[in-house]
């Protein structure tokens, strides 16, 4: 049993006795009764853990709660400022990109993280090498490929993303 | 998941000592393959040596114009990088195509090496399996084998290495930096992977103990001119049915040089030398393009859920060959 000191949605938390076969996701579940996060597949291949780590998207369920010693979190329940909506949020709102809601919180995470990816110009399989990354649909499809949605709302979810991408595109 | 001990890397000579004391341990990257066979069982280990804070996280030039990319360097970092997409497209495009953007993210250079099968039976702890339980037979071999090898497997194990990855480094003359209890020593990536013949249990020629601290990338003028081409089920987050990294140089109309790999057909990534032999000095035509691809897949044998993959590769290589080539089919 070790000791963790994580930050999470900008709550210290100094965490004795964590049994190293934690994941980040259930430590975020089940110790810290953050259940905004979601354990959909529990193998990286869905999505619903989605958080961000220090900044940048990575499935919770594949990784350790130890090796995050130090580590800043952010969890869906850490977007909005008091009653203001992360963008990401309202947009998701505006253009309804869901319907049951359990890919929601990673989608959103993910979709924070991806953004964040396509300003610091971070290049994609099916992208032109030109440096400026322009999130067309079939762009913003390619990068969120990580996120399923079991309901089929993707039309809805690439328009919410899209319609972040050029509020920030024009202002 | 079984019970382990867990311990952070002071630094790599601790972390190679601490390896070697217990043959129960391993080490730990980001974690996006082995915490998921530990979970499946797949993976039992005793003790997990967390290496990614060791300082091997950056890509440098070096004096001799090649690249020394740090173990540590995640996926999504390298596929970024200036010096590699600018002098090694393929490897960037071969990273983009691999994974997700989230797994990207965690992934190591040094894990994605270490990664291994997805083989559907070597995942399943019920099914018999070579890889994982040796001498407990191929369940593979007269299963579904849709992902699995068309060169260099045995009876022993079909499976294919499902880096992409590795596949762009093996064509542009990789080597690999391991750090091991009495020195270091540069293995050739191409070298670094087995085949499986019998002993499928055996992934790479690493032994226990042994750390990667970096991948070297020589200075390769026609690097520059490089693709990777991806087939998949699925347009995105998918592994390979067959894939192609290749670099090509034209001079006069004639190959002036040329580098080749397969990925998902083998146990390893797959230098394509014949191919690559066929095509040096020759002219630049589809045709002398196909005629490579058939030199170099003489030597398939394909299983029945498979078959389709010769053909698929080397429709890909000729592909991509003449996208390098500029020259229309």
């Amino acid at each position: 049993m070790d000791a963790l000191h994580i930050a999470v949605n900008g709550v210290a938390h100094d965490l004795e006795e964590v049994d190293a076969r934690t994941t980040l996701l259930d430590l975020l579940r089940e110790r810290l009764h953050l259940t905004g996060s979601k354990k959909g597949c529990d193998h990286g291949q869905c999505g619903a853990c989605t958080v961000l780590v220090n900044g940048r998207r990575i499935n919770a369920c594949l990784s350790l709660a130890l090796t995050h010693e130090g580590d800043a979190v952010t969890t869906i329940e850490g977007l909005a400022v008091d009653e203001a909506l992360h963008p990401v949020q309202a947009a998701f709102v505006e253009h309804d990109g869901f319907q049951c809601g359990y890919c929601t919180p990673g989608q959103i995470c993910s979709a924070i993280g991806m953004l964040d990816e396509a300003r610091h110009g971070q290049p994609s399989y099916i992208g032109s090498d030109a440096g400026h990354v322009e999130l067309d649909a079939a762009e913003i499809r390619e990068r969120m490929s990580g996120n399923l949605c079991r309901c089929g709302a993707y039309v809805n979810i690439v328009a919410a993303i899209r319609a972040v991408a050029r509020q920030e595109a024009e202002s | 998941m079984n019970p382990f001990a867990y311990e952070r890397a002071g630094d790599a000579a601790q972390a190679v000592a601490a390896m070697v004391a217990d043959p129960g341990a391993m080490f730990l990257g980001g974690g996006t393959n082995l915490v998921d066979h530990m979970r499946l069982g797949v993976a039992t280990p005793e003790r997990l040596i967390d290496v990614t804070r060791l300082p091997f996280d950056r890509v440098e030039e070096t004096p001799d114009g090649g690249v020394r990319i740090g173990a540590n360097v995640r996926n999504s970092d390298l596929a970024a990088h200036p010096l590699i997409r600018a002098h090694y497209p393929a490897l960037s495009q071969a990273l983009l195509s691999g994974a997700s953007g989230q797994l990207r993210n965690m992934a190591t250079t040094a894990g994605n090496l270490l990664q291994r099968t997805r083989c559907v039976y070597f995942q399943n702890v019920d099914t018999p399996c070579n890889k994982r339980r040796p001498g407990s037979g191929c369940s593979a071999v007269g299963g579904y084998t849709r992902y699995h090898a068309i060169l260099g497997a045995s009876e022993h194990c079909i499976a294919v290495h499902p880096s992409d990855m590795a596949v762009a480094m093996v064509a542009l003359d990789a080597t690999v930096v391991v750090l091991g209890p009495s020195d270091e020593r540069h293995i050739p990536l191409v070298d670094f992977h087995r085949l499986p013949g019998d002993e499928p249990d055996r992934d790479t020629v690493l032994r226990h103990g042994e750390l990667i601290t970096a991948v070297a990338l020589p200075a390769l003028p026609l690097a520059a001119h490089s693709l990777y081409r991806k087939v998949r089920d699925r347009r995105s987050f998918a592994f390979a049915l067959v894939s192609v990294a290749a670099a090509l140089q034209v001079r006069d109309g004639a190959v002036a040089d040329v580098r080749i790999a397969f990925g998902g057909v083998a146990h390893k990534p797959w230098r394509a030398r014949r191919a690559e032999e066929t095509l040096r000095g020759q002219p630049a035509t589809p045709e002398q393009f196909a005629r490579a691809a058939d030199a170099e897949l003489s030597s398939a044998q394909p299983q029945p859920g498979n078959a389709f993959k010769v053909k698929m590769l080397r429709n890909t290589l000729v592909a991509t060959l003449q996208e390098l080539a500029g020259v229309a089919a």
